[in-house]
């Protein structure tokens, strides 16, 4: 079982190296979603077999809002947007990939540090959880296209939520949920202002965003 | 040093242009072509052995002297690798390291050669080989380290024979990171698709076969037969980390390990048609993907 | 019945978005807004029992920002009738650019704004952690699409900042709740629930690293909400593009509710004897940002973005005071109160300048007090009340944290703190002076406010806020020093 998950957890730190590397937005949409369809297996394979209705329920709504209907929706505004390239990132493609590099071995550096209550099931499932919301940061801060961000953020999230499957299979049901809805929610408003953006600017590149400033 | 058995090495400087004969020939058929009989190499080789050698007047004793420790340095790396149940001719601890540097050697003795020609288009080629091998060598040793640290053994004859099932049970993801890591190296070290085009006739693409452009004769002979071993030699230790059979002793493992091989050859092939050659500039990208999956093996 | 103090504001948003008619819907956006500050002020008659077995229920502190915000929201909902309905037009141009932009449904706004609500009231009762960060990031998620009501590009500019800068650190907020589970989990793999009371008689036994850890991430997730520099950068542009009702919300009460859950970790890190490690760590963040924030205010052109800085400026006193721990706590407490007050208010007459004058920027503003008397008093008013002139409140309470910080022997504080708001007062008083007084421009809009509520809502917030200056109610004090009893 280890192995499954150590697998899982490869594949979850690969994702990330696809968002960070890919120009390609359908490319990075599909990893994103992929995360999302991994954390819903791995929360299903950390039960180790006391595997209870609600906690069979939850990670497949996970996996299929994270997985299925998130990328549904940014493949949409995508189209809106009529974008499919990420076009001259504040740093290379290599550069993120090398800065990638460098997030795992801090989080792996990390991992080994942060002595966890309780051994988790597998070694790598901190520092893997930790990278991929370091991954999604450095997108986040990195990249121009609005949509990138958010894919940035959707990342950040899902390292987050793979953090928490090692202590949140104690969060109550309502809670879960309760986060799962935000985090669409949040996407869906993104999404829409993404929609608007791309309308009132003809296209969606952040860094034009810069009407309101007090600096220079 | 161990004694081992000279069959790895002889079954390399035997079948190693046959590999070379089945990658094309699947291109061709692939390509609806009926394509050259499989033992073509070997008569382009008897035929290039033939010929006399052309040598610029601009070009010196480097010029000369690059093919033949292009040649050598790549067939003691060979006497290094073992092959199907049968442990290379010799072997010690660090001995990958030793392969690792003698194809930098002969890497680095063509390009001398290259930059002999004084020619642009050599020293154009030579830049570009030596931009990727460096950006391949990190990636080809953090694997060898990765193989390394999951058998806890420091050399490639025993490293090779401990992989086995239980250990791929035990330890799957390494060795597929380690497995995707070294197919890349394999791409980028030997001019393959989608790195480099070995078939493609404009210069200003061209990696590898730009270089070696002034070799003729039993020069270019050994050039050509040193890539064929260089692909061999990859392919060996692929096939050997890949899902073992030690199973019916040495020779039936032998068996099955030349069945790998020509596997190989053919899926090489299936995806140099199916595939476009990348733009140069994303080349690195491949290969710094190369180094972050054997990193990733390492930290396993 | 605490349940009712969410349902109602929810129920009424999601039906303000089916309601066609304009009229019902702000008759249905005024009834709900009293409906639930009844309730939330019979709370303090009756104290409610807890709800859905402990995780909703009112302390001390959550009842002070639920009541709070429930009365700035029935102010600001009379407020925005009245402004709604002289938004009605189909199409405006703009102040600085002159294009022409549409608003937004009404309904939706109406419909956001209730929800904006409900999501307020829930940060303010939730007594779990998971449950309180579904809240804030819930409020960030209702009152996106309040920023852009007026659809252009600056207002579209100042959502996109809003979400992403905030919902990313919210998400960190989330690595910090988890993190705070971790540091409540006992080696033999027992947890405790998240539940605030729970954790803070447990705290003792949590893991200190872990617990760290949790605290510098929720402050900086929660603080990026609250507008605590360096992470405020998205503050001034959310505050100033949003329409003045929205503005006066964010600053007045969405803030408070950001800054409860730096509180409720503050609580978690007194319990567990960490009060020195984060007191310290808020005290750095709150002078920074008051010291960011009178950077910026200093040589500012535009009144709503003063403002916003000055927000951020306050998020900063409040995190001095409670950093400073003791009697400062109170003042803190005191201070979210007058701040909340002063600063809706402002925002609400900033509101009518801009109806009359037509322009954000301070040197388009002149002659207020006689144009619009009763907003441009209200206005130097406000200014100084905001920069902590005397007799008005937000001068007590800054008054008390200042005092505090000096019985403390905390003398490089106290000077960095009066210094910082000596430099504000000048930044702000001189541009305030300016637009009260003075000829007008020749182009003003005529006769306005036109409706009575643009100016009375204000003026009843202007007399709290002097009579928070003078007199404070005995049930207010005892429920300030129950909620400061808290933190130490």
């Amino acid at each position: 079982m280890s192995q499954v998950i150590n697998s899982l957890l490869v594949l979850l730190v690969l994702t990330g190296f696809t968002l960070l590397g890919s120009s390609r937005l359908a490319a990075c949409i599909r990893a994103v979603g992929f995360q999302g369809l991994l954390l819903g297996l791995l929360a299903i394979l950390m039960q180790d077999g006391k595997l209870s209705a609600a906690g069979v329920l939850l990670p497949l709504t996970t996996a299929v809002v994270k997985g299925i209907l998130l990328p549904w929706l940014l493949f949409r505004a995508m189209r809106e947007a009529d974008t499919v390239r990420e076009v001259e990132p504040l740093i290379t493609y290599n550069v993120s990939i090398i800065a990638g590099t460098a997030a795992l071995a801090l989080t792996l550096w990390l991992g080994q540090r942060l002595q966890l209550p309780s051994e988790p099931p597998s070694s790598l499932l901190v520092p893997a959880a930790l990278f991929t919301s370091l991954a999604g940061i450095i997108v986040i801060v990195s990249r121009r296209k609005a949509l990138t961000q958010v894919l940035g953020y959707l990342a950040l999230e899902n390292g987050i939520y793979a953090f928490g499957t090692t202590v949140a299979l104690r969060l109550p049901v309502l809670v879960e949920l309760g986060i799962l809805l935000d985090v669409f929610v949040g996407v869906f408003v993104m999404g829409i202002a993404i929609f608007h953006i791309s309308r009132e600017f003809d296209h969606i590149d952040t860094d034009k965003l810069v009407a309101l400033s007090d600096v220079g | 040093m161990v004694a081992g058995s000279f069959l790895p090495l002889i079954v390399a400087l035997a079948l190693a242009p046959l590999m070379q004969g089945v990658i094309i020939r699947t291109k061709s058929v692939v390509a609806g072509r009926q394509g050259q009989p499989l033992t073509q190499p070997y008569w382009d080789l008897w035929k290039l052995l033939h010929k006399g050698a052309v040598y610029s007047q601009t070009t010196s004793w480097i010029f000369q002297l690059g093919p033949v420790v292009w040649l050598v340095s790549l067939l003691l790396a060979l006497t290094l690798i073992p092959f199907g149940g049968f442990p290379a001719l010799s072997s010690f601890s660090g001995d990958f390291i030793v392969v690792a540097y003698l194809m930098a050697l002969g890497r680095f003795s063509t390009v001398l050669a290259a930059l002999d020609t004084g020619s642009s288009f050599e020293g154009m080629g030579a830049s570009r080989e030596v931009t990727f091998s460096a950006l391949a060598e990190p990636a080809l040793l953090l694997s060898f380290a990765a193989l390394a640290r999951q058998t806890e053994r420091i050399s490639l004859s025993p490293v090779l024979t401990a992989i086995s099932w239980s250990a791929w049970a035990h330890s799957a993801p390494t060795f597929s990171l380690t497995l995707a890591a070294l197919l890349i190296v394999l791409l980028a070290e030997n001019a393959r698709i989608p790195v480099d085009d070995p078939t493609t006739h404009l210069e200003l693409t061209m990696i590898h076969e730009v270089m070696v452009l002034d070799h003729s004769g039993p020069d270019f002979a050994m050039i050509q037969y040193g890539s064929a071993l260089k692909m061999w030699l990859f392919a060996a230790i692929i096939i050997g980390v890949a899902p073992p059979w030690h199973r019916g002793g040495p020779w039936a493992e032998t068996a099955v390990s030349l069945a790998g091989m020509m596997v190989f050859a053919i899926a090489t092939g299936l995806v140099e048609s199916s595939m476009a050659r990348l733009r140069l500039l994303r080349v690195p990208q491949l290969l710094l993907v190369a180094i972050v999956l054997s990193a990733l093996a390492v930290a396993l | 019945m605490i349940e009712l103090l969410i349902l109602i504001p929810a129920g009424a948003g999601i039906l303000a978005f089916f309601v066609a008619s304009d009229q019902s819907r702000r008759v249905l956006l005024i009834s709900a807004a009293l409906g639930q500050s009844a309730l939330s002020i019979a709370t303090w008659i009756v104290p409610p029992g807890p709800a859905f077995g402990g995780w909703l229920a009112e302390d001390p502190l959550g009842r002070l920002i639920e009541t709070l915000t429930s009365v700035l929201f029935l102010a600001v909902a009379f407020y925005a009738v009245a402004y709604l309905r002289e938004e009605a037009r189909q199409l405006h141009s703009d102040f600085e650019e002159g294009f022409i932009f549409s608003n937004a449904r009404e309904a939706s706004f109406t419909g956001c704004l209730l929800l904006f609500l409900a999501a307020m009231t829930l940060v303010a009762v939730s007594q779990h952690f998971a449950l309180l960060w579904v809240a804030i990031e819930a409020t960030t998620l209702a009152s996106a699409p309040l920023i852009y009501f007026h659809r252009h590009h600056r207002s579209l500019e100042a959502t996109w900042k809003y979400l992403l800068i905030c919902s990313v650190g919210i998400a960190l907020a989330l690595l910090g709740v988890f993190f705070l589970a971790v540091a409540a989990t006992s080696p033999d793999g027992s947890t405790i629930a998240l539940m605030v009371r729970d954790l803070r008689s447990n705290a003792q036994h949590f893991n200190a690293p872990w617990l760290k850890a949790a605290f510098v991430l929720l402050l900086v997730g929660y603080g990026t909400k609250m507008g605590l520099a360096p992470f405020h950068t998205w503050l001034p542009d959310a505050h100033s593009e949003a329409p003045s009702v929205a503005s006066a919300l964010l600053s007045g009460a969405l803030l408070n509710c950001a800054f409860l859950g730096i509180l409720r970790a503050h609580e978690i890190c007194v319990a567990g004897g960490l009060a020195g490690f984060s007191d310290r760590l808020l005290l750095v963040f709150g002078l920074l940002s008051m010291a960011v924030a009178a950077v910026f205010i200093s040589g500012q052109t535009d009144y709503k973005r003063m403002l916003a800085y000055s927000s951020v400026e306050h998020m900063g006193i409040l995190a001095v005071g409670v950093g400073l721990g003791g009697a400062a706590v109170f003042g803190a407490m005191l201070h979210v109160i007058n701040h909340s007050l002063t600063k809706a208010m402002l925002f609400l007459v900033a509101g009518n300048l801009l109806a009359v004058y037509r322009t954000k920027n301070t040197d388009g503003v002149a002659g207020a007090l006689s144009v619009a008397p009763v907003s441009g008093g209200l206005w130097l008013l406000g200014l100084f009340a905001i920069t902590g002139s005397p007799p008005f409140g937000p001068f007590l309470s800054e008054f008390t944290i200042l005092k505090a910080a000096l019985d403390q022997g905390e003398t490089l504080v106290a000077v960095a703190y009066l210094a910082i708001l000596a430099v504000i007062l000048a930044a702000m008083a001189t541009p305030a002076l300016a637009m009260a007084q003075g000829t007008p421009p020749e182009q003003v809009a005529p006769a306005h406010p036109k409706s009575k509520a643009l100016s009375v809502v204000p003026s009843i917030l202007g007399i709290a806020i002097l009579v928070m200056g003078i007199y404070i109610p005995p049930v207010l004090t005892r429920a300030l020093r129950e909620a400061s009893h808290l933190l130490g």
